[in-house]
């Protein structure tokens, strides 16, 4: 009916379905890479995976961070390495949640939780310090009185470095390729990739694992070209 | 004629009578504006497969009234190119008439109070129809004042639109009402109201066109989309109140809305008999303020149903349609109606009559389109 169909359309709609997410209330869950709030991982035995190196405040593209190294001190090193992150800052207001640092990390030592929900009232306290980022003793992150925790907000916080680990393939077999981190141990496997112990029995059944990896390899290194 | 308040002299009492049905007036347009504004999210959302506001008391009631008095605590600016009086004036200049048009709408039966018989009607005059011409009129300069006192561009933009397009659709409006007050015989609100009982509605009486008319002209005087184009957002940012904050915005916000109540108020009185309905048993004097408020609720509802369904027009679309449909229509409509009349106090023949009308349509129909295109070419050579 030309001009008139427009309002039957509009009509319908009233007793349609409803899009809205009602979000206080009703949360959606989160999707498995979601980025979040930083933490700054340590290793099995304590120590901060964290070495100062810089790579992530040099790649961050909003400048949000601010790292200072410092060397360890040799009767009570906080990193395995020569070196280790003295003062680390992440400024809130800043950050975009790229995960450029996380992929630039050298150590896996700074990973995105899941957690978006926390607020400031100051501008300080936007600025989250090293205090803060580090994960508690239990090797979780600290659930500081201001952000909102849900269940699973912590669960895969280092899924992204796990996926894009060698060439950026995310089919990427063969090992696990992260280091033991506090609280979780190794982290099981991303879908698409292989623990140690699977690995051997791929092995036995035959090595069509291996040749889809090693196509994977040989394609990607022609689009290099 | 008139209102029989005023029949035995006045008194101490009238005047309070008076008084009170000025408080009951202002109030009702106060909470209908808060009602309107709410009525509207809520309408707009359901066909846009939203909810809308749902937080400040129930079913988000309250929100209206959140946001106003937000407004009211915000630091009221004044542009450094402004003209202070000026600007400062506008908004009430706005508002006032959309108060006073409502002033002769006539939204219930005749009652008594304290011994006094009075309409539900805050005034009765004899020219109430001249009245609501006269004072829409008025609105016009809230908004042109406004836009120009701001001492900017895009309201100035804004109220330059607004004043031609009210003024445009003004013409179409008054032929459309012209045709009621034919028939009625009469310039009193009240008159009309009567003239229209037991559903001799003047919708179906004068042959559903002036009403149409109306309708199209009123969203056009209101601003409201799709006609618009005074505030529209993508070109000028927020129309002819763009530098205005604080309660000077929620005037003219106020004022949009109470204008969108009273139209509406308004096509209720002359094409759908205002207050007539039937009474049923109990409260004989409440029914018609009950029925009042349902056709205006439909109306409302009507206006949101456009704002959803309609995209804006285009500004020369909107002088076409005014100018060269609404008004040539509306004429040609009144003109017809004028000829019944005359028809049936000498007695003619009505065939006869409808059929010159249909044949003189044709022939205005056919010189009115070849003036345009006569106009056209003359456009695309020059």
């Amino acid at each position: 009916m030309g001009y008139l169909d427009g309002f039957r359309i509009t009509l319908k709609q009233m007793w349609g379905e409803r899009v809205t997410n009602e979000y206080p209330d009703e949360k959606r869950p989160k999707p498995d890479r979601f980025h979040g709030r930083h933490v700054l991982n340590r290793y099995e035995d304590g120590m901060e995976k964290c070495i100062g190196c810089e790579l992530c405040a040099g790649v961050c593209p909003a400048r949000c961070i601010y790292v200072r190294g410092a060397d360890n001190p040799p009767d009570d090193p906080v990193s395995p390495g020569e070196r280790y992150g003295f003062v680390y800052e992440i400024n809130y207001l800043r950050c975009i949640h790229c995960d450029l640092c996380v992929e630039a990390c050298p150590t896996e030592a700074i990973t995105e939780s899941k957690l978006f929900e926390f607020s400031f009232t100051d501008r300080q306290d936007a600025i989250y310090t090293k205090a803060e980022l580090v994960v508690g003793d239990d090797g979780h992150p600290q659930k500081l009185p201001w952000e909102d925790w849900r269940p699973g907000d912590e669960e895969r916080t280092s899924a992204w470095v796990r996926a894009t680990a060698p060439s950026g393939s995310a089919a990427y077999e063969g090992r696990v390729g992260w280091s033991a981190e506090l609280g979780f141990g190794v982290r099981a496997p991303e879908k698409g990739q292989t623990a140690e112990s699977d690995r051997a029995s791929a092995a036995k059944s035959g090595s069509r694992a291996t040749a889809t990896a090693a196509k994977s390899t040989s394609s990607s290194s022609r689009k290099r070209r | 004629m008139g209102d029989p308040l005023y029949a035995d002299g006045i008194d101490a009492t009238v005047l309070l009578i008076v008084a009170g049905k000025v408080l009951v007036v202002f109030a009702f347009l106060m909470v209908s504006v808060l009602f309107m504004v709410w009525f509207e999210r809520k309408v707009i959302s359901d066909m846009q497969s939203r909810i809308g506001p749902n937080r400040a008391g129930p079913w988000g009631l309250l929100q209206t009234l959140a946001d106003g008095i937000k407004l009211f605590f915000k630091e009221d600016l004044l542009p450094d190119q402004a003209d202070r009086r000026i600007f400062h004036l506008a908004p009430y200049l706005s508002i006032v008439p959309a108060f006073l048009a409502f002033a002769v709408v006539p939204f219930g039966g005749t009652i008594t109070i304290a011994g006094h018989r009075t309409h539900l009607q805050l005034a009765d005059p004899p020219i109430g129809v001249l009245f609501l011409l006269a004072v829409s009129s008025v609105a016009v300069y809230g908004v042109m004042l406004a836009g120009w006192s701001s001492g900017s561009k895009y309201p100035l933009l804004g109220s330059v639109r607004a004043s031609a397009q009210m003024v445009s659709y003004e013409a179409a409006m008054s032929l459309a009402i012209a045709a009621v007050v034919l028939t009625t015989g009469s310039l009193s609100t009240r008159a009309i109201v009567e003239a229209q009982e037991g559903y001799r509605w003047n919708l179906w009486v004068l042959g559903v066109v002036p009403f149409v008319v109306y309708l199209i002209a009123a969203t056009a005087e209101t601003n409201r989309p799709p006609f618009d184009l005074v505030e529209a957002e993508q070109e000028l940012v927020g129309g002819f109140h763009t530098e205005y904050s604080s309660i000077s915005f929620a005037l003219f916000f106020l004022a949009e809305f109470m204008n969108t109540v009273t139209v509406s108020a308004i096509a209720v009185t002359l094409f759908l008999g205002g207050p007539n309905g039937p009474s049923i048993g109990f409260l004989p004097d409440l029914w018609p303020v009950v029925w009042f408020m349902g056709k205006l609720l439909i109306f409302l509802f009507v206006y949101v149903w456009f704002r959803a369904t309609l995209p804006r027009f285009r500004y020369d679309q909107l002088m076409d349609l005014g100018w060269k449909k609404l008004i040539p229509l509306a004429l040609y409509w009144l003109l017809l109606i004028a000829a019944l009349r005359v028809g049936r106090d000498e007695g003619w023949n009505v065939y006869v009559i409808l059929g010159v009308g249909v044949a003189a349509a044709a022939v205005l129909w056919a010189g009115l389109s070849a003036a345009l295109r006569q106009g056209d070419s003359v456009k695309a050579t020059t």
